[in-house]
């Protein structure tokens, strides 16, 4: 009875946290973007700032017309959100924010490679949207992104490989327990690979190539109208949540911080996610999207050998230690 | 010495933070009203006693969308055996705002100035024909129009205000000349409201923006210093100074 309601807690917490913190930094890109760009940003709904802005935006989607092209191949093309947003839901089970049983879904021994493995089944979710759809400009976008996955997984397995090398383990607590503060510069190339491997994996600008709604519409999600199109949206924005939660565990030491970890840890994790996520958001309005073949070499050129360069020092340090 | 690689990259994030912590420039239009420039171009207002009807403006507008009707009326000789004179009355005095491309060539071109440009821009309709405004509206626009700019200090005293101030001058030598009996058209003689009033005959004079033209030609009434300087001490940009406000006592030509 006790284990049933405590896994039923836990995947409460969870699922809330799946619907709010996608949100969250939704509501926070309009408001960060706008004032980077000398803007207010949405001021209206709510009342205060526009607080209630994405709500309103859900209301707005699920009033529209769900829409299924005739020549869409009905059941993936259906399907597809679906596929494109809950392994982020499966990824956060496994993510600790704080030290001990308590802060963590599920503790997965093989955690690395589950996390790694199911968001890859995410990007999955674009490439059905974009062969269901039978439209060229979805084709386009679900070829880009099925290059993307491919230039991108490398380099993002490589630096998650440094790490579990230098911890010694491939468990995500594991990992935390290892970490020392010296890790930090240590694995800081391994940590700028996996953030902007996976940015590009979340398809976010300067990344977004295959979503390029000045060229191609909006890539694989052209045909999409209504409540789908708003949950490949909370997609991206929940791959946000999972990526800077990740690069918070695997590179940024977690809960650990520089006065103690006992009871605060949680608010350390949250802490560094929120400032990658800002940082995600910032790198948005900087940068214009690169081109396709800029794309690809910076991944082949640069990431991946930053990557082997990154799983080598940390094999040496080890070796030395 | 070539750019660090990456720099280029660094300025983008720093541009973008640097804006983020500045204050943004959306204004918050219907919530806040805009902060506008005293020349702003937002709608004519018609002082129609002014108006003489004389078809200039109808004439140069370069979209014909003033629209004026008028008849002539005879005024009995003012003096006995003198001459009738005939005289123009407005029937009709509209602008089409649907058409207006607010160039103002009919407030430059107007010899009597009774037409102004007022700030008020809040006058968007549903039905385009409401966007003609009669004289009854345009009337009203009146109102809204704010006083000309102050003079810079050093600025030439205005035409019109010499030309009162002259007239009113004029008016306290002949009253000092207690035993001549007045004139049958002297200055001080009431007159009826026509096409050039006396100065001190102006009708409405709270509204009034300018003074009054004396038959001084088509020079603009502000003088060659037209720019809004603050000028503080300058009595002309006090908005209710009508063309009679010069007080007879005022001997400051600076
Ligand atoms: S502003 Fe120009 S277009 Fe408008 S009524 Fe005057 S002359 Fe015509
Ligand atoms: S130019 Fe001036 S005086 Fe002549 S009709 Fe037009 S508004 Fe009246």
């Amino acid at each position: 009875m006790n284990d049933a309601l405590d896994v039923a807690v836990r995947l409460l917490v969870v699922f809330a946290v799946f619907l709010t913190f996608p949100l969250i930094i939704g509501q926070a890109e309009h408001k960060v973007m706008a004032h980077m760009q000398g803007r207010l940003g949405p001021m209206y709904a709510g009342g205060f700032h526009g607080w209630a802005q994405l709500v309103a935006d859900g209301v707005k989607f699920a009033q529209k017309e769900d829409v299924v092209p005739a020549g869409a191949d009905r059941r993936v093309f259906q399907l597809a959100p679906a596929v494109a947003l809950l392994p982020y839901l499966l990824v956060l089970v496994v993510i600790p924010i704080g030290p001990g049983e308590g802060a963590v879904g599920q503790v997965v021994d093989a955690g690395i490679f589950f996390v790694l493995a199911i968001m890859g089944v995410s990007v999955l979710g674009s490439l059905m949207a974009g062969w269901a759809s039978a439209n060229k400009f979805s084709l386009l976008g679900g070829l880009r992104t099925a290059a993307q996955l491919l230039a991108y997984e490398l380099p993002m397995l490589l630096a998650a490989a440094s790490v579990a090398m230098a911890a010694g383990t491939v468990s995500l607590p594991g990992i935390l327990n290892a970490f020392e503060w010296w890790w930090l510069p240590w694995q800081i190339m391994g940590a700028i690979v996996f953030f902007v491997a996976g940015l590009a994996e979340l398809q976010r600008p300067p990344f977004d190539m295959p979503v390029a709604d000045s060229e191609i519409i909006f890539g694989a999600y052209t045909e999409y109208t209504g409540l789908r199109f708003a949950l490949f949206l909370l997609a991206e924005y929940a791959g946000i949540v999972v990526l800077c939660g990740l690069t918070t565990v695997l590179f940024l030491g977690g809960w650990h911080g520089p006065m103690g970890a006992d009871g605060l840890g949680w608010v350390w994790t949250l802490l560094k996610a929120a400032v990658l996520a800002f940082i995600v958001i910032w790198l948005r309005v900087s940068y214009p999207r690169m081109r396709e073949d800029q794309l690809q070499r910076l991944a082949w050129t640069v990431l991946v050998p930053l990557a082997l360069a990154q799983i080598a020092l940390t094999g040496i340090v080890k070796v030395v230690i | 010495m070539p750019p660090i690689p990456g720099s280029g990259l660094a300025k983008g994030l720093a541009v973008t933070l640097r804006t983020m912590t500045r204050k943004s420039v959306t204004a918050q239009y219907p919530d806040v009203q805009p902060d506008l420039p005293p020349r702003t171009r937002g709608v004519i207002g018609l002082f129609e006693e002014n108006c003489t009807v004389c078809m200039l403006c109808a004439r140069e507008c370069p979209d014909w969308c003033i629209y004026i009707d008028s008849h002539k009326e005879t005024i009995p000789a003012a003096a006995p055996g003198g001459r009738e004179r005939s005289r123009n009355v407005l029937d009709r005095f509209a602008i089409d705002f649907s058409l207006c491309m607010y160039c103002g060539i009919c407030i430059e071109v107007c010899p009597f100035d009774a037409l102004f440009w007022s700030p008020e821009f809040e006058y968007a309709e549903t039905d385009i024909r409401e966007l003609t405004h009669e004289r009854d509206k345009l009337r009203e626009w009146m109102w809204t129009v704010p006083a000309p700019p102050a003079l810079d200090p050093a600025a030439e005293e205005p035409k019109e205000i010499a030309a009162a101030r002259k007239t009113v001058e004029k008016q306290a030598a002949a009253r000092a000349q207690e035993s001549t009996p007045p004139g049958p058209a002297g200055p001080g003689t009431p007159r009826s409201a026509g096409p050039t009033p006396a100065p001190g005959a102006a009708p409405a004079p709270e509204a009034r923006p300018r003074p009054d033209r004396d038959e001084s030609g088509p020079e603009r009434p502000t003088g060659p210093g037209p720019d809004r300087g603050p000028g503080p001490d300058r009595p002309t940009g006090s908005g209710s100074a009508g063309p009679a406000g010069p007080p007879p006592g005022e001997g400051d030509p600076a």
